[in-house]
Formats: structure tokens, sequence, C-alpha cells
């Protein structure tokens, strides 16, 4: 029994992980740029949820607080591509990483200057509640967080494969110069992903804090998200759920069962470890590059 | 403005371009050795930590700045360069040959990771190094008996024979062993520019392609640059251990590496100056803050306001100005300020417009 505890309480874990690694991977995907600050926008977004629906602050209803959270935090990524991304559009890769590099600084920044550096949780209806599958103890918390990011990850999947907008997004990514001549708005495009991205940030936010406390440093385990992304392939949806659930669930698997001072060490281990021996991750989209 | 008309090789590769050049860094030079002079141990002190931060500037100016690989793991190797160094000198070796063996042991490991580095280009590199960076501070713990692991290392004072020097008790003979170090350092930085091998850099970091159809080696070219990077980022590793007397694992965590990859890109990518100016910025911006904070509190009436973490704040903000505004860096602007000066009246907006470009992946194609 034991065992499924670790391996469900490391899905969940995996699944806020998965989210992070989803919006990584969206902006990869439609615009070519990856967002460092994903980490600190979720946690941005896990602030303005407890901003608005904590008693402490606004003590709004708690449907009304998620509504309000989504809208700000879309309205958040929009800004950012309208304000920064943007004017540097055809600059080097490593200005965009450096750029959303400081990002990430600026939002800390701010964070810790409105709420606070001491960490903080949400009040929300889940808290304490348990589903028993079989002498299981699950907390619901940790089914709420599994079924909506399954539920994400697949509409976020038919949205890029299916839809008009979704594929004019991978052309915009793909070649920018001929997605403008096949008449897609190439910039409009691009604020609507960050937007969406925000949205998604918004969601891993407000699931992370149901599931523990918040701190302007929780931004960090980005990092994580990383891996996870690295591990399904950079440019696939399922796929970063995939490693985001390999990253959580080798996390609690490997602080019980190897010595202590190596357990923290497994997610980047194998993170390096995909890197050397499968780069383009498990997902592959990767190609030779041509002249 | 100062035309040149080159004539033959020797007059394209010397390190001045007349006289005048030669002037201003000598007397740049004198100036620095004339420092301890003219201002107080203080400051004294701040100038070798701005002096520090520049060797290892200088390092991921190479890697990063003259052959493109961005690396977000460069504390790694601080951290590797100062451990060697301490740990070499607790056995019992000297300064003169343990200070360049923790360089050539750092460059060495540069090497070796450099190895499966080499497949990754762009954002995997620096996803890559970033982990890298995360790893050393838990191997560093793991490998406690040696590293001092949570508890720390000390740094004993420096023994050169007939002195004694560490960086509280004789700052003045600290500051000339940097000051030293930091001139061979960039001798030697500005002598590879100038030779093929630093050609071969740039050549890769321009167009990995075109860099090949010239007939250079990129693996070897990429692994020689991660080498010499790390090594001297291991010198300032080793420096930084001295100055700041104890160390732990959390000393270089991977935030100092984002802060050197942020500090050569605010003093602009791809030069020599650029990494003096970035680590004058990174150097003196707490100090700045200090005192400009005293200002405002003076201003409302009240006491200077504590803010946890408004140094990043700051830093992150004056980051995305400069990448918003001057992606050239400090020394880019100061390149066009001087193109302005010396073709007064005669300059142009455009002269320095970059040509647009479009995007295109790296996935499919």
């Amino acid at each position: 029994m034991d065992f499924f505890q670790l391996l469900v309480s490391g899905i969940a874990n995996g699944c806020v992980y998965g989210l992070i690694a989803l919006g990584f991977v969206m902006i990869y995907k439609a615009t070519e740029a990856v967002n460092f600050a994903q980490g600190d926008l979720m946690m941005l977004g896990a602030f303005v949820m407890i901003g608005f629906g904590n008693t402490d602050y606004m003590g709004l209803p708690f449907g009304v607080a998620i509504v309000l959270t989504l809208v700000v935090m879309g309205a958040v990524g929009y800004l950012i591509d309208r304000l920064l991304l943007r004017r540097v559009a055809g600059e080097s890769q490593t200005a965009i990483i450096i750029l959303t590099i400081a990002l990430g600084f600026v939002m800390r920044f701010f964070a810790g200057l409105i709420w606070g550096h001491s960490p903080q949780s949400l009040e929300n209806p889940l808290a304490g509640q348990e589903l028993h599958l079989g002498g299981i103890a699950l907390g619901m918390e940790d089914v709420a967080v599994i079924l909506v990011t399954v539920a994400l990850t697949v509409a976020l999947f038919f949205f890029f494969g299916r839809t008009k907008l979704g594929l004019a997004m991978q052309a915009a990514s793909q070649n920018q110069l001929a997605a403008y001549y096949m008449g897609i708005p190439v910039k409009r495009v691009q604020g609507f992903i960050w937007a969406l991205s925000g949205v998604v940030a918004g969601i891993a936010g407000i699931l992370f804090a149901t599931k523990g406390s918040v701190d302007p440093t929780t931004g960090l385990i980005g990092i994580k998200a990383f891996a996870a992304a690295v591990i399904g392939g950079f440019g696939s949806l399922p796929g970063a759920l995939l490693g985001g659930l390999v990253i959580g669930i080798i996390e609690p698997f490997a602080s019980r069962y190897m010595p202590a001072g190596y357990s923290q060490i497994a997610p980047y281990a194998l993170l390096l470890i995909v890197l050397v021996f499968r780069p383009s991750g498990l997902f592959s989209q990767l190609r030779n590059k041509k002249v | 403005m100062r035309v040149h008309f080159k004539t033959s090789y020797e007059q394209d590769i010397r390190f001045f371009e007349d006289r005048w050049t030669l002037f201003l860094y000598a007397s740049l030079v004198i100036l620095a050795f004339a420092l301890p002079y003219l201002i107080d141990d203080f400051y004294l002190g701040e100038m070798t930590n701005v002096l520090i931060w520049a060797v290892a500037g200088l390092g991921l100016m190479l890697l990063t700045g003259h052959t493109g690989q961005a690396s977000l793991g460069h504390a790694a190797f601080l951290a590797m360069g100062c451990y060697a160094y301490h740990i070499l000198v607790k056995y019992g070796v000297t300064f003169i040959i343990a200070f360049p063996l923790a360089g050539i042991i750092t460059g060495g490991l540069g090497m070796i990771i450099a190895i499966p580095a080499l497949r990754l280009r762009g954002i995997y590199l620096a996803i890559a190094t970033m982990a890298m960076s995360i790893l050393v501070d838990d191997i560093i713990v793991l490998t406690a008996p040696w590293s001092g692991g949570v508890s720390g290392m000390f740094s004993d004072p420096l023994n050169l024979y007939w002195i004694q020097i560490d960086r509280w008790g004789t700052p003045v003979a600290f500051y000339y062993v940097v000051l030293i170090v930091i001139v061979l350092v960039t001798i030697g930085y500005a002598n590879i520019l100038r030779s093929p091998t630093g050609r071969s850099f740039v050549a890769v970091r321009d167009s990995e392609v075109s860099a090949q159809a010239m007939g250079v080696d990129i693996a070897r070219t990429k692994m020689l640059s991660f080498a010499l990077s790390c090594g001297v980022t291991g010198l300032a590793g080793a420096l930084m251990g001295m100055f700041s007397g104890v160390f732990n694992n959390e000393t270089f965590s991977v935030v100092i590496s984002v802060q050197l990859l942020m500090m050569i890109v605010i003093g602009g990518l791809g030069s020599i100056h650029g990494a003096f100016f970035g680590a004058i910025v990174i150097g003196f911006l707490p100090q700045f803050l200090s005192i400009s904070k005293g200002w405002v509190g003076d201003m409302i009436g009240g006491s200077a306001v504590a803010i946890p973490g408004l140094e990043f704040g700051v830093f992150g903000m004056i980051l995305i100005a400069f990448i918003l505004f001057e992606p050239a860096g400090i020394y880019g602007r100061w390149i066009k300020i001087r193109t302005w000066l010396e073709l007064f009246p005669f300059y142009r907006k455009g002269m320095f417009k970059r040509q647009k470009s479009f995007l295109k992946t790296e996935r499919l194609q």
C-alpha cells in the first residue's frame, strides 16, 4: 500500500511539473523561444489566487476567484509578449533566455513586495478531504490535480493538432516569413499563445497552492519542469506531461529507497543522462538541420 | 576620425591600433597599479571584488561571447577551481603551483564535460549546464571529507614565501595579486583572439556550417573553448574563495551562474571590455543601492527602508532595459558614442542598425 501512496503523490507532483512544462512547450512550439520565467509565472498565479480567494485578502468565493485569476494571468501573459518579447523578435536565443530569466527575477521581487516573503497556502474547499479506494487514501487535492492536468493536456493537444488557430501557431514558428505570406497574423498569434500560457501557468499555480504553501521562490521548481520538458522532448505536449510524471514519480521513490544526499540528485542526473544519450527527448521532433 | 591603412598582416594583428590607444591602455594599467595610494581600504576591497568578477566574466565571455555557447553553469567551474585550489593548499602545495594547477584541473574537467555538451546547442546546452550547476551543490555535500560539505572550508592566508597575504590583513597585497592575475589573463585572452584559434572561435559562433566549410574542426574548437573558458573561471573561483575567506556548498549556487551570464550581457557580449564593464555594474550595484536607499530615506524624512530582494529586482530590470534598448551592452553603447564624437556632425541614425531576421524552427526543416 505504501507503494501506491508514494506513486499517487508522485503522480500529483509530476502533474504540476507537467503543467509548467506544458507552458514551456507551448511557447516553444509557437514562438521558438524558451520562457525561463514560466515557474515564476506559476508562482504569480498562485499568489494572485491567494490574493483573490483567501479571507486575509479579498475573500471572494472560490469559483469567482478562479475565473478572475485566470483572466489576470492571461492578461499578464499577453502583456509580457506585447511589451517585452515582441520587441526582441529576431534577436538571438541567448538574448531571449536572459530576458526571461531577468523577468523571473522581477516577478519574484514584485510578488515579495506585494504578498510578503513568508509561505502562504490557499484556503480551498478540497482541503482535508480524502478519497478511499480499496484501502488507499487519496487526498482530494491530488485527485483534482491529476484530473485537471490530464484534461488540459488532451485539450491543448487537440487544439494544436486540429484547430485552425493551433495549426497557425505551429506554422508561425516553423517559418515566420512564410506564415506572413500565407496571411497568418503572426504577431497576434504569438500574443494569443503567451496569454494562453499565462492561463496554463495560472491553473498550475492554483493547483500548486491547493497542495502546499507558496512563497516568492516557489518558481524555482520551474527548473524541474525544464527537466520534464527535455525528457519529453521539447515541442511535444503529451511528452511534457509524461516527462513531468517521470520526474514526479522518481522523486518520492528516490528519497525513499536511496541514501540521503543522493535522492535530490535523481531528477537532474536523469536530465543530464537524457541530454547526453537522447538530446531530442523521448518524443522527438528534432531532425537534422540543413544548411 | 583616425583612419588606419593596413599594409601588412603584422599590422592587422597588432594589439593596439596606434600609439594613442597604447597610451590609453598603458595609463589605465598604471592607474590600476597606483590605485591603493588613491582610495581607502574599503573601496580597494570592493575594487578587488570587481576585478575577481571580471576574471570570471572573461572566462565566460570566451565561451559565450566569442564561441557563442551560452552556459548557465559557470558557477560550477568557479566552485571546482575554488575547491581544487584550497584542497591543494590544504595538502601543502604552495600558491605558485596550486593556483595555476587549479586552473588546469578546472579546464580539464571542463573539457571532459564539454564532450557530451558538444552534441547540444542553444537552449539544450543552457539547460544542461544549468542542471550541472545544481548538481555541483549536491556533489560538494557528498564529498564532505575533502570539501567540508555544508560546514564549508576556510581559506588560509596566501603564502608567498616572504609574505603572508590575506584579504583582511593585507588588502593592498591581495589587490596586487588579483591585479597581476587579471592583467595576465587579459593579455592571454587578447593574444588568443588574434590567433587562428581565436578566429575559429568567432567563426563557430557566427555560423557552424560556414566554419566547417572553411576547415574549422567544430568539435575540437568547442572543446578548446570550453577548456580555456573553464580554466580561467577556475582561477576566478580560487580568487573568490580567498576573497570571501569561507565558503561552502551554497556559495556557488546556480544564481551566481545566472548572474555571471547577465553580467557579460550588460557589459557587452563579444568584447573583452564587456567583461570589465559588467563586473563594475555587478560589483558596485549593492553599494549604489544602499546609498540611494539612504537618499530616498532622507527625502521622505524617515529612516531607510529595508526591502528584501531589491537587489535582484533592480538587477532584473536593468537587464531587461539593456536587452530591449541596447542589446550590445555598455561597450556597444560606448562604441556608438565614440563614433558619434569622431564623425561629428556626420553620424547617421542607421549606422549600427542590424539586419532584420525572421524566425525559422530548429526542429523541422
